[in-house]
């Protein structure tokens, strides 16, 4: 366990503290960092969260920076490794690498307004993001969330959605692919939401996150609305199994996505995502 | 090697095998070219008996056999299908082994292996290979102690090559047939009839050091000039050339060029040319159990870019095709590796080629692309 | 009728529009609103007329047996409810559903067709408003048929 702080393939033992179903397939596990302190994460990084003897996987944070001792990662149960994750009730161990990747550029927020894009389970990545520009609310301009996902019952973190809705200068919607229960929200493609929003172009960071043609559409449409590349910034997905940039898998042309990602400057991308299967 | 005069030494054959017992002495594992299994294989060796004298080799395009030389030569050969990231990269590697009864987890972290290595016989191309893989493997911000641990320790014998072999392009990828930089010591083998001597050159103090315990005599004038003419010889028989100039550019303006469904129809995606190339560094990892659950451990192996689920992201393979997957490869080696690590991530060995089963040539490949360029 | 003239001039779905021509259209156009719960139009019924939204939000559904009523799209303020009056047989092929109280513009469809076939210049004018509200409607069909924030997506 000492040697593992130098090599970061070895990763620490942590435990679940609780676990929360946020929606169908979907949980957020907090887990517990016991006395030892845990390595700070900034807004938009990932860890490496393995369930002994099944495999590892990459998870966002989706807990608050300013709050690193609490861990929270926001997992959909898809394969071997995430079902197993999700399976996992309080008190059990789970190991875990980490923090990797570069994070939301939130040091050029400050003065400009913030559009944030999510798509699905992309909202879980940028809630950090969010906890960080509301924690310190005067320091930006209007504050956007758009959040597009399947149908309303798939839609995270219903209560705290709620809640930032009531903040004054913080503008949230909510649209849905279809809607079958009564439901008086949008429903429609997030893109189609842009357009109705309230932000100065000129003066925008936009964060992106969500299913891979769903970010094409969102920075194409905030760029015909007027902001430009450098001020958008996607967080890509794709195999990432070191988290350091050794293993090779998770290359995008030139870009390892887990060490240059995955949160990446749409001026970067918007070339290589027009090339098919890159 | 720039075989300077008042330096170069000449060793004899028993001079070589004095070397490899000094080495041993000195704890070293010494690891050299035998014949295996009809190819010529990298693995341990501890006296110039092991080595391939009298072979050479047949090489071209998903062809490989060995032949007899008309001499006893020990290095008359170029390169077989191994290279020494099989050493210094292995293949497997545990990472780590985890113990838990439910109520406690420790996780055992697995020692580098500290036993230090020497390579006997690597060649100019291989000794690139290495420089690169040290700057995949190190250069990072955090880099793999396993391999950091073989690095600090491995004694490099190298050769310069004195044949080319029929797929080999080190020339266009300015890195042989001679050796420059990354040894201890550096051979020539001369042309003899019985069994060779080489012109010897030390390139570390560690290379001067073991120097000592083994006869040597300072090298004549002639036989420096016969050592330096050898090489140049092979230097003007490379098997292939590779059209170097803008390879990067050429390459990533062309990532929908029609030649890399043609290559597709051909490639088997077995990926051969990953195992056998001396500069892939792809790993994936496993993670296993006992039956009782309480102890697990991780592996990391060797995986490739060709597998249909290296990309894969929930819902599929990000490169289904394997057009794409080729094409990943190709262009990560020839262009993308160049923005990654400042350098080509080809040294021209030719292993590609000749242990491809369908003989893709990767300088085929480029120069058709490069004939229909669109600029 | 100068007020409705002056409301049409003044819908985002017509910036820019030649005075002339808004004159024209304001003579197919009138004032409307709908309570909650409120139909603008209804699947099978001739396509008469169509809405441009003032105030309010409108849910455009499906129904099927078994499967319940399905809401594939809303839409809000300056936007434009019914399509179905361009083309024959001029019958509507969903529901529309006012969410809340809907202040809207509603044109004679009718009325615009013979004005449009009238003056071929007025016709081209409305097509190039229509057509890309069309445009964006059938790419946003396309994502939402592609399901991509399903599981396996």
């Amino acid at each position: 366990m000492h040697e593992s702080a130098t090599d970061p393939m070895v990763p620490r033992v942590l435990r679940v503290r609780s676990r929360r179903r946020d929606g169908p397939q979907v949980w957020t596990l907090e887990l517990d960092a016991g006395a030892r302190e845990q390595p700070g994460f900034a807004a938009g990084q990932f860890n490496m969260l393995a369930a002994f003897g099944v495999g590892e996987v990459p998870i966002s944070f989706s807990g608050d920076p300013a709050r690193p001792q609490r861990i929270v990662h926001t997992i959909r149960a898809v394969g071997a490794v995430s079902s197993a994750l999700t399976r996992l009730g309080a008190g059990a161990a789970l190991a875990v690498r980490g923090p990797f990747g570069t994070g939301w550029p939130m040091s050029e927020a400050a003065g400009r307004d913030v559009v944030l894009v999510a798509g699905g389970l992309g909202l879980a990545p940028l809630r950090p993001a969010l906890y960080q520009l509301l924690a310190e609310r005067a320091r930006y301009g209007r504050i956007t969330l758009l959040y597009g996902t399947r149908s309303p019952k798939e839609i995270l973190f219903r209560r705290e959605i709620d809640s930032w809705r009531k903040l004054t200068g913080v503008m949230i919607e909510v649209t849905v692919d279809h809607a079958l229960q009564p439901w008086h929200g949008h429903v429609g493609v997030v893109t189609a939401l842009i357009s109705r929003a309230r932000f100065d172009p000129g003066r925008t960071l936009a964060l992106i996150c969500g299913p891979e043609i769903m970010m094409r559409f969102a920075a194409e449409a905030l760029g015909t609305a007027g902001v430009a590349s450098e001020a958008i910034y996607l967080s890509l997905e794709r195999s990432m199994k070191c988290g350091i940039g050794s293993c090779g898998h998770c290359q995008f042309g030139g870009l390892f996505i887990c060490r240059d990602g995955p949160v990446i400057r749409y001026d970067r991308l918007r070339e290589p995502l027009r090339v098919r299967e890159l | 090697m720039s075989l300077e005069p008042q330096s170069a030494q000449l060793l004899t054959s028993e001079g070589l095998d004095q070397l490899l017992k000094a080495l041993r002495r000195g704890g070293y594992r010494t690891v050299g070219p035998t014949v295996r299994e009809g190819v010529i294989a990298y693995e341990d060796i501890d006296s110039v008996e092991h080595l391939p004298r009298g072979w050479t080799e047949e090489q071209s395009g998903g062809h490989y056999r060995l032949r007899r030389r008309e001499d006893d030569a020990l290095f008359g050969y170029a390169v077989g299908p191994h290279s020494w990231k099989a050493f210094l990269h292995p293949p497997r590697q545990r990472l780590w082994r985890a113990r838990g009864d439910g109520d406690t987890v420790q996780i055992e972290r697995e020692s580098p292996d500290r036993q230090p290595l020497a390579l006997i016989g690597v060649r100019a191309c291989e000794l690139q290979a290495v420089a690169i893989q040290d700057k995949v493997l190190l250069g990072g911000a955090y880099g793999d102690p396993h391999y950091r641990a073989r690095r600090a320790d491995t004694f490099i014998v190298a050769v310069n090559c004195t044949v080319a072999g029929g797929t080999c392009f080190c020339v266009s990828m300015d890195c042989g047939p001679n050796v420059a930089t990354g040894f201890d010591l550096a051979l020539t083998e001369l042309a003899a009839a019985g069994l060779p001597a080489f012109v010897l050159q030390s390139g570390t103090p560690a290379g001067r050091k073991v120097l000592e315990e083994i006869p040597h005599r300072p090298a004549t004038e002639s036989e420096i000039a016969a050592a330096r003419a050898r090489v140049q010889q092979t230097a003007q028989h490379m098997g292939r050339q590779m059209p170097v100039e803008s390879l990067p550019q050429l390459l990533l303006r062309n990532l929908e060029h029609p030649r890399w469904r043609e290559v597709a129809d051909r490639c088997l995606a077995c990926g051969n040319c990953t195992m056998v190339c001396p500069t892939c560094f792809c790993t994936t990892v496993e993670d296993s159990s006992d039956l009782s659950g309480q102890e697990t451990s991780r592996t990391q192996r060797w995986d490739s870019c060709f597998a249909v689920d290296f990309a894969y992201l929930h819902g599929g393979s990000v490169r289904q095709s394997a057009r794409a997957r080729y094409r990943q490869w190709m262009t990560h080696k020839l262009a993308t590796w160049h923005l990654q690590f400042g350098s080509s991530g080809c040294v021209g060995c030719g292993r590609c080629i000749t242990w491809c089963p369908v003989g893709i040539d990767i300088t085929e490949e480029v120069n058709a692309i490069r004939a229909s360029d669109p600029g | 009728m100068e007020g409705v003239e002056q409301i049409v001039a003044e819908h985002p779905f017509f910036a820019g529009f030649d005075p002339a021509y808004a004159h024209l259209v304001g003579h197919c156009a009138k004032n409307v609103r709908f309570d909650p719960g409120r139909y603008l139009l209804q699947q099978g019924a001739p396509a008469d007329q169509f809405y441009l939204l003032r105030h309010g939000r409108v849910a455009l559904e499906l129904s099927g047996p078994g499967r319940g009523t399905v809401t594939f799209q809303t839409l809000g303020p300056g936007e434009l409810v019914g399509v179905s009056w361009l083309v024959p047989p001029y019958r509507w092929t969903y529901d529309a559903k006012a969410l809340e109280l809907v202040r809207a513009i509603s044109i004679d469809a009718a009325c615009l067709r013979g004005k449009s076939e009238a003056d071929h210049d007025l016709g081209y004018e409305m097509m190039k408003r229509f057509m890309p509200v069309l445009i964006q409607r059938l790419q946003a069909a396309r994502l939402q048929l592609l399901d991509i924030y399903g599981a396996h997506a």
